[in-house]
């Protein structure tokens, strides 16, 4: 098996509901896969369970490797192999509003991986100005439009380089040119090796630019 | 309802029918207290002068209301009774601004020491470097102040005749100076070891009744009362029964009746205009301590609170409960009890010096506070952000380090500083245990110059000057984060 993600029978049950039941989906390196389907299907719930965010009740997910099985949340001194390989853009964005574009990129490069604030800045600085946001650098969080906002989150999560990107509903705030503009960004992302999980709603969207979707029914 | 309605009215039309008088029942026996056999009555050697002196005016009664001794005077002028009656002393100052009537007790400023310390300690010179307490705004603790400099003692002030004595016997303070039959119920009360009264007294004064400066007329007439009291023995037997009665009482009513007028009336008085500038010094010295209190004070509630914050945030079941317990008994319970709790109470187990017992008392009060501040500052800070912080690989402390802390500070800082503001002010109550701060000093001041006006100015003044750029602080704190 050459999968970057592979999902394996994946149940999730709230309060005795069952939110998720037997997802299997796999993700390969230079792959974007959107994961369709109504609102509270579990697409987020599917996204969260892989980023180790939240516990699930069965089945097994191995990322590069790196295998999470259902019961609590393993504590995050376990959890770090995993971190480094994947990456979480929040629908809310969730920039830290304390801190500039800019810093937002480079904290993790600087407290995690513990690069110097000379190379970390050159780092955030190049992923900036790919993915056109070069010039916000300096901006903070609450000045930015919501497009720019996904685009330093896009650029804070790529920072520490992980081979595996989860979005959670990229496109619900764009408008048709943006989506168009995200889709080519994501595009790019996948030739340079990363395997791309994506739920969204517009369909429109998948058909455009997923390698494969996947589509949840309640 | 309508016959009590009557009785007011009749009372009302007929004023001048009862003797009211003002006294403090808190000082207690001999002087006046509440009647162990009927607590709505006083009782006292005082409350017998006042009923004496009611009798001899053809009033038919004499009636008691209660007022703070430190408070007699200023109560008197504003009209709230005819008379004060409670221990109160006979001094230049007090006949400069009142009516004042004839003495009717002497008594003797005594030194109270330690027994091991009774033959070292003779006099006020024996005591450099020592504590002397007494009660505030007393004719002893101006003694003191004046022995201040010329014999290196500290002097130190309570609120209360009691706790001077509990506290010499704890080694908090090295002797006591107040009037003999103080010091003697002090013994008494302690079944009479604990601490001796020197025989040698330091002083001599004179409890007198205190009236209205307008209302000379009435007090003649008091004085022409006292006078028969004391010749027809009526006043001999009061102090007998009140075993405060001694052979220099006979003399003194001897010498007093041979006076045709009572001599003290020469004595001047401070001068009013430019008093105040001498009492600059004392007022800085006690801003300084006030707001050194408050510093410290917040220090300690800034490092608890933040521990009980992350407690309550971080903590698991136990921690959470202990930390809320806390926060809820002190938020729940006066601060006034807390600092008597940690000075008087605690004095068993630690004996703490008045400073820094007012600096921990206010410190683990605030702490409450200051940790709720802290709480809800940490839990406003998004949840998503703290997990987005998780999936770019920081540890749970490098969150609260770097994403969380910062931003809860700044929702916290403009309360914070507001919490300084009214913390200032609440230092003031730390002059029940001793320390005097801003108002305690400005209360000396008061009492002394017998009026408010001035040093109540002054003293809003300088807390307006401390807490006035406070106040601006905080608002531009709120102002710069609210933007862009």
């Amino acid at each position: 098996m050459n999968a970057l993600l592979q999902i394996d029978q994946l149940s999730v049950r709230y309060d005795g509901r069952e939110v998720l039941r037997a997802l299997s989906l796999e993700v390969a390196r230079g792959e974007l896969v959107a994961l369709m389907g109504p609102s509270g299907v579990g697409k987020t719930t599917a996204l969260r369970a892989v980023a180790a965010l939240q516990p699930f009740d069965g089945g097994r997910i191995v990322v590069d490797g790196f295998a999470l099985e259902p019961g609590p949340v393993p504590p995050e001194a376990r959890l770090a192999p995993l971190r480094r390989r994947v990456g979480f853009v929040f629908q809310a964005h969730a920039l830290f509003e304390h801190l500039t574009a800019l810093d937002n990129v480079t904290l993790a490069l600087r407290h995690v991986l513990g690069k110097t604030r000379a190379a970390a800045d050159a780092v955030a600085t190049t992923l900036l100005t790919e993915l056109d946001v070069g010039a916000r650098a300096s901006a903070w969080p609450r000045q930015l439009s919501g497009g720019e906002a996904q685009r330093v989150a896009i650029a804070r999560a790529l920072a520490p380089d992980p081979p595996l990107l989860l979005m959670d509903e990229p496109t619900a705030a764009l408008d048709p040119a943006r989506r168009s503009v995200l889709g080519a960004t994501l595009r790019r992302l996948c030739q340079q090796g990363r395997g791309l999980l994506v739920s969204t709603h517009d369909a429109e969207f998948a058909r455009a630019h997923a390698d494969r979707v996947m589509t949840l029914t309640a | 309802m309508i016959a009590a309605l009557a009785l007011c009215l009749a009372a009302a039309q007929h004023p001048t029918q009862i003797l009211v008088w003002g006294g403090d029942a808190e000082g207690g026996a001999p002087f006046v207290e509440a009647d162990p056999a009927d607590p709505s009555r006083v009782r006292g050697f005082d409350v017998e002068v006042a009923d004496r002196i009611a009798r001899g005016l053809g009033r038919s009664r004499a009636q008691f209301l209660q007022v703070q001794w430190s408070s007699i005077d200023q109560s008197v002028e504003r009209g709230d009774f005819a008379i004060g009656l409670s221990g109160v002393e006979d001094t230049p100052a007090r006949r400069a601004r009142h009516a004042v009537t004839l003495p009717y007790f002497e008594f003797r400023e005594v030194l109270a020491v330690r027994p091991e310390d009774a033959s070292r300690i003779h006099s006020l010179t024996d005591m450099r470097g020592r504590r002397v307490a007494t009660l505030g705004s007393t004719i002893a603790y101006d003694m003191l102040l004046g022995a201040r400099d010329s014999t290196g003692l500290i002097a130190i002030s309570y609120d209360d005749d009691v706790h001077p004595y509990s506290d010499l016997v704890a080694g908090r303070v090295d002797a006591v100076l107040l009037d003999h039959i103080i010091a003697q119920r002090a013994l008494r009360r302690r079944g009479g070891s604990g601490f001796v009264i020197l025989a040698q007294p330091v002083a001599i004064g004179h409890y007198v009744g205190v009236l209205a400066e307008a209302n000379a007329a009435l007090r003649d007439s008091i004085d022409l009362v006292l006078r028969e009291a004391m010749r027809d023995g009526s006043l001999e037997q009061i102090f007998r029964r009140w075993n405060v009665w001694d052979d220099s009482q006979g003399t003194f009513f001897e010498r007093t009746l041979r006076e045709p007028r009572t001599a003290a009336t020469a004595v001047t008085a401070a001068t009013a205009g430019g008093a105040w500038l001498s009492y600059l010094p004392s007022l800085t010295r006690a801003a300084a301590i006030t707001l050194l209190v408050s510093i410290l004070s917040m220090a300690l509630a800034v490092m608890l609170g933040l521990a009980l914050a992350s407690g309550r945030v971080y903590g698991r079941a136990v921690l959470r409960i202990a930390t809320t317990l806390y926060i809820e008994i002190v938020r729940g319970t006066p601060l006034l009890l807390q600092l008597f709790v940690i000075y008087y109470g605690l004095a068993g187990v630690v004996r703490l010096p008045a400073f820094l017992a007012a600096v921990l008392a206010l410190g683990l009060n605030y702490a409450a506070y200051e940790a709720e501040i802290y709480r809800g500052a940490l839990e406003a800070v998004p949840g998503i952000q703290l997990e987005a912080g998780r999936t770019l690989g920081f540890s749970e402390f490098q969150i609260l380090r770097l994403i969380r802390g910062p931003q809860a500070l700044r929702y916290a800082l403009a309360p914070m500083t507001n919490d300084f503001v009214a913390l200032l002010k609440d230092s003031a109550l730390v002059s029940v245990i001793t320390v005097v701060e801003l108002t305690k000093q400005t209360a000396i001041y008061a009492t002394n110059i017998g009026s408010w006006v001035v040093p109540g100015a002054l003293c809003a003044v300088v807390y307006l000057a401390m807490s006035l750029p406070l106040s601006r602080l905080a608002r531009r704190l709120e102002r710069r984060w609210r933007a862009p």
